[in-house]
């Protein structure tokens, strides 16, 4: 519960308002692990702290990756802090995604704006593992091709082998070659193997509801279906109830949950 | 070499379709090629083709006066380019632009309209098969409208 304090190494930026922050223990490398789909909570020193999902390769112990969108004042104090700043971090805390449930499988991720981030560890994992897993169709939609994160990394990924990489924008503008459309779009253009495969989808709420439709619909069992949930997460070990959701608290029985335990809860109104 | 009839039997479209009704579009049917950049058709002209694409990727884009064209969609190898010409006035509501090289099968509407008209039960196969694809982008521009990736 304690934080510790690390070091600003590295701050790039990814979008207008998107940007990657690495981080190191200030007493050097502790043998930082976590597992795909944690979070952490980010402590800025006199701002205030937030829950921020890791985005690093879960093989690199020596520092820990986020990605982070300014929309507030304490993201934006966390996206502006210079190389050296200290920023105070507890955790990981919460579930991961399910890789070992999809060891056999293949490995669909559906990812909408900034919810590639807790997936990117999951594609670390699955291409440094590869006779784990089967193939790996990563599916990604954004508002624009201003909004895609890590495009670069995309575009290494699409040339691995057994690797699909499908990208869509809603705008594309008037130089975007790619596809157009919502994410949900891009199924038909997926090589799928419902019946052997675990997906992992993490956006928006009414992103994740679509895609849910579009994954059974295409057969896919409810059962590998698996979503990361987002709330306002403070204490995050399960004791402040903050992030109360129905009968789970996000920070500790999530933030990751099969479809099944979400299904009842994305077709409310509220809760 | 394939048949037209073969490719037409062959695209997913079609899949299922009595060979009996392949065998009358036949007749309505030629193979096409746009080189990358090339206007498949242009918003307001007559809609009297829509095409089974095989190859290449086209972008389906409207005009937004001083934006240029904007892309509201894109289409692929194995879909459908075009409904107008089902429909009156049969005008075409958005431009297609080839954004690859594009090999297509053009299905010329008139004639399949008059094809229609003969035989109602060929007509009500097509329009079954074209409700889908329209509901299909009606469901994904509504998608769209809803901008899925800002709402939390």
């Amino acid at each position: 519960m304690v934080p510790q304090q690390y070091l600003v190494r590295d701050v790039s930026k990814e979008t207008a308002d998107t940007f990657t922050l690495k981080l190191e223990p200030e007493l050097g490398a502790n043998g930082n692990s976590f597992r795909p789909g944690q979070f952490s909570m980010l402590w800025v020193f006199g701002v205030g702290e937030l829950p921020i999902s890791i985005s690093g390769d879960p093989a690199q112990h020596d520092q820990l990756v986020y990605t982070v969108r300014s929309v507030g004042q304490a993201t934006n104090a966390l996206v502006t802090q210079a190389v050296g700043n200290g920023i105070g971090v507890r955790g990981p805390f919460g579930t991961g995604w399910p890789l070992e449930a999809a060891e056999g499988h293949d490995v669909i991720v559906v990812a909408g704006g900034i919810g590639l981030a807790p997936l990117r560890p999951v594609i670390y994992e699955v291409l440094q593992n590869r006779e784990r897993y089967g193939r790996l169709v990563i599916l990604y939609g954004a508002r624009s091709p201003h909004d895609l994160l890590y495009r670069k990394e995309l575009a290494a990924w699409a040339r691995q082998r057994d690797t699909q990489v499908l990208i869509t924008v809603d705008y594309g503008g008037m130089n975007w070659r790619g596809h157009v459309g919502v994410v949900t779009t891009l199924f038909k253009y997926a090589r799928l193997k419902p019946s052997n495969s675990t997906a992992m989808v993490c956006g928006p709420e009414i992103m994740m509801r679509f895609v849910t439709l579009e994954l059974e619909s295409h057969g896919l069992d409810r059962s590998n279906v698996y979503l990361s949930m987002e709330r306002n997460m403070k204490c995050g070990v399960g004791f402040c109830g903050h992030c109360q959701y129905g009968p789970y608290f996000i920070c500790k029985d999530g933030p990751v949950f099969s479809y099944e335990q979400m299904r009842p809860m994305l077709e409310k109104y509220e809760i | 070499m394939e048949t037209l009839e073969r490719i037409i039997a062959g695209h997913p479209f079609f899949v299922d379709l009595d060979p009996k009704y392949t065998e009358l579009m036949v007749g309505c049917a030629s193979n096409v090629r746009f080189k990358r950049g090339d206007f498949i058709f242009r918003e307001g002209d007559p809609a009297n083709t829509f095409y089974l694409l095989r190859e290449g990727k086209v972008a389906v884009e409207t005009i937004a006066p001083q934006h240029g064209p904007i892309t509201v969609a894109t289409l692929e190898a194995g879909e459908i380019l075009g409904w107008s010409w089902l429909l009156a006035p049969y005008r075409w509501k958005h431009q297609a632009r080839a954004q690859d090289n594009v090999r297509a099968i053009a299905l010329d509407g008139k004639c399949l309209r008059g094809k229609c008209e003969e035989n109602h039960d060929l007509g009500y196969e097509i329009l079954k098969r074209f409700a889908r694809i329209i509901e299909e982008r009606l469901e994904a521009t509504r998608l769209q409208l809803l901008d899925v990736y800002a709402l939390r």
